[in-house]
């Protein structure tokens, strides 16, 4: 009989699950907001991944899971914290990454890696909120903008704008100002894409940024960030396919290890 | 925490030391308040009590007395940027708060720049607030070495410093009792590093965390034979543990380093977490800043204040960068680590502040790996759980991954 692994991370915005088969293979995935109760969207995340590889759950041999709320999993059988998580995963979607910069819902993280996914050093910014997947969405609110169009529309931008604060509260009222003194929203959106960047580079300058640099996490799909962070950088950024479930894969893959080793 | 037998009589001392202090009026003794890295030994010698604020600003942060003493600081204007110790120390004052409804009054103070510029500040808040008399023992920080010129020019301090005690005590100041003061206080250093040492054994008979515990009497009782007493049987009590290979946690696989000042308010929380992992860390640079007096002063006899001068110049927080990379290098080595865990004290600037960098170097050094886990001695506010356990278990995944 195929056995298969799941992977669930719950993080402060939105939830996910992987599953892979015994050689890591991804079958099913998916991506649904937390909530306000995170151990429900990591069940119902689960039950969709499931679904979508066309299994039971009664097919999965194990489950890790991952994320703030990686404790309070019922369906997991153990639990990994983020940062190897999302080291494993890369690792698996882009075997030659050195450096990851994972930007999630409230905290962003860089973390360097050897081959294999081997953890060498990490940094975290969990005190706040800027930067982050959060800062972005109210951002995107005080703009009028959609979050999936922000990084598109930023892209168009004209001007250089800069922002003199990350603060999400000061920030907004910054650019609500910015805004009634008519400046363009697309400026106004790189200027915010860049002050992510300004930050995250001083983050990942704390561990060493080494080359090739992969980038997880929701904000992974904001083209203007990835592209301000490119510049700030001076190298190139690989984004995977889908980059918010790099945790929940590395997950997955853990809980498959999990079970190879048990075998031996 | 490792149960200690000696833990018990620890208390009784340390009862005893704040019961004389509290009633050093009613039997005609005077009370200073002193700096942790003060020359303690000078107050000893002319049979003063020596009280430690920031002794007290722990055993409130331990006991989760603060909050409520940091809030009535804040609204006394002192800002939160402040070390919460002396936010802490002034609530405490105010409202006679915390475990002993306050310290007892103090007849002078004597304070000395050796860990930092905020207690020359924080000291004459008190000497406003008290109308009474401020020895500032100012000493340099030790960018690279110590010099013979910063020893000449403690040397000087330290006369001055008798010179203050004379007048306030009304007698000339005792050259025999000063000399036993140092020899006493040389004793007892020694014998808190044995007890720091024995973390070299596998497993470690103690932590880090028994030792911010079993700390209390060499900061504030070194100088009286009653540290040597109690050291001397807390050293034998080791020795046992050691004999029998009785390990301080059941399991000890992780051997770790601690940086910086305890987190008072989670002491038993981070040993929890950290025990269950099979992680402890057996040395702390803080815990060492107190054995470092004692190797100095067996050396110079001759030459007392300059012994004690290079010795009070010596702590790890008084240090340059290049030192404190090579300290940790080599606590790495001597005690067989596999990583280090560096707290950076939100309110404690002067040992936070080269954390990052020493990091790096020592990583790249070392090749073992370490961890910043952000948040304040007593501040509570600054801990956030979740935080600091997802950094935590990263860490520790990843040492146990190499390993």
């Amino acid at each position: 009989m195929r056995a298969f692994f799941a992977g669930i991370d719950v993080g402060s915005l939105s939830a996910e699950a992987v599953i892979v088969d015994a050689d890591g293979r991804m079958l099913g995935y998916s991506v649904r907001p937390t909530g306000h109760d995170g151990r429900r969207a990591g069940s119902e995340a689960l039950a969709e991944a499931l679904e979508r590889a066309g299994l039971e759950r009664g097919a999965v041999a194990g489950v890790v899971a991952t994320g703030y709320s990686r404790k309070r999993i019922a369906e997991a059988g153990g639990d990994k914290t983020e940062i190897s998580c999302h080291a494993k995963g890369i690792a698996c979607l882009l075997p030659q990454a050195r450096t990851i910069i994972d930007i999630g819902g409230q905290d962003s993280k860089a973390i360097r890696i050897a081959e294999g996914g081997r953890v060498l050093d990490f940094a975290m910014n969990d005190k706040c909120a800027a930067g982050t997947g959060r800062f972005l969405e109210v951002m995107a609110s005080a703009l009028g903008i959609g979050l999936a169009e922000f990084g598109e529309i930023a892209l168009g931008h004209r001007a250089d704008l800069v922002l003199s604060t990350t603060c999400t509260v000061f920030a907004e009222s910054e650019v609500v100002s910015l805004v009634s003194q008519g400046h363009a929203v697309a400026d106004i959106a790189y200027a915010l894409a860049r002050a992510i960047a300004t930050r995250t580079v001083g983050l990942a300058k704390r561990v060493g940024v080494e080359p090739p640099v992969a980038m997880s996490g929701g904000v992974a799909k904001n083209l203007a960030v990835v592209q301000a962070l490119e510049v700030a950088l001076g190298c190139k950024i690989q984004v995977p396919q889908e980059p918010q479930i790099v945790g929940a894969l590395g997950a997955a893959l853990f809980a498959r290890d999990r079970s190879r080793d048990a075998n031996l | 925490m490792t149960k200690l037998a000696s833990t018990s009589k620890m208390k009784e001392i340390m009862g005893t030391y704040y019961l004389e202090a509290k009633n050093a009026a009613h039997n005609g003794l005077k009370v200073a308040w002193v700096t942790s890295g003060a020359p303690v030994e000078y107050l000893h010698a002319v049979g003063a009590i020596p009280i430690y604020p920031e002794n007290y600003a722990a055993m409130c942060g331990a006991s989760h007395a603060t909050a409520e003493l940091l809030r009535k600081a804040e609204s006394l204007g002192y800002a939160g940027e402040l070390c919460s110790y002396a936010r802490s120390d002034f609530g405490a004052e105010a409202l006679q708060g915390g475990p002993l409804m306050g310290l007892p009054r103090p007849d002078f103070l004597v304070c000395a720049s050796n860990i930092c510029n905020t207690v020359t500040k924080w000291y004459q808040v008190l000497s406003r607030h008290f109308q009474v008399p401020l020895f500032l023992v100012d000493m340099p920080f030790v960018h690279d070495d110590i010099s013979e010129e910063m020893v000449a020019y403690v040397k000087g301090q330290f006369a001055g410093l008798e010179e203050f005690l004379a007048e306030i005590m009304g007698r000339p100041f005792d050259r025999d009792r000063f000399s036993e003061a140092v020899l006493q206080s040389a004793r007892a250093t020694e014998l808190w590093r044995e007890v720091l040492e024995m973390g070299k054994a596998r497993p470690a008979p103690l932590n880090s965390f028994d030792t911010f515990i079993h700390l209390a009497p060499i900061v504030t009782l070194r100088g009286t034979p009653r540290a040597v007493e109690y050291y001397t049987a807390l050293v034998e009590e080791l020795r046992e543990r050691v004999s029998r290979g009785e390990g301080s946690i059941p399991n000890e696989r992780i051997r770790l380093l601690w940086d910086n000042l305890p987190i008072w308010y989670r002491i038993k929380y981070l040993a929890d977490f950290l025990a269950n992992w099979g992680a402890v860390p057996v040395v702390a640079t803080y815990t060492n800043s107190w054995a470092l007096i004692g190797d100095v002063q067996l050396e110079g006899r001759d030459d007392l204040a300059g012994a004690l001068a290079r010795a009070y110049l010596s702590p790890f927080i008084n240090r340059g960068v290049r030192y404190r990379i090579e300290y940790l290098c080599r606590m790495i080595e001597e005690f067989s680590l596999d990583g280090f865990l560096m707290h950076s004290d939100r309110t404690c600037k002067p040992y936070s502040l080269t954390q990052l960098p020493v990091k790096e170097e020592v990583q790249r050094r070392t090749g073992k790996p370490g961890v910043v886990l952000e948040a304040d001695k007593v501040d509570e506010t600054a801990f956030v759980e979740a935080a600091i356990t997802t950094r935590l278990e990263a860490f520790l995944e990843s040492v146990l991954c190499r390993n």
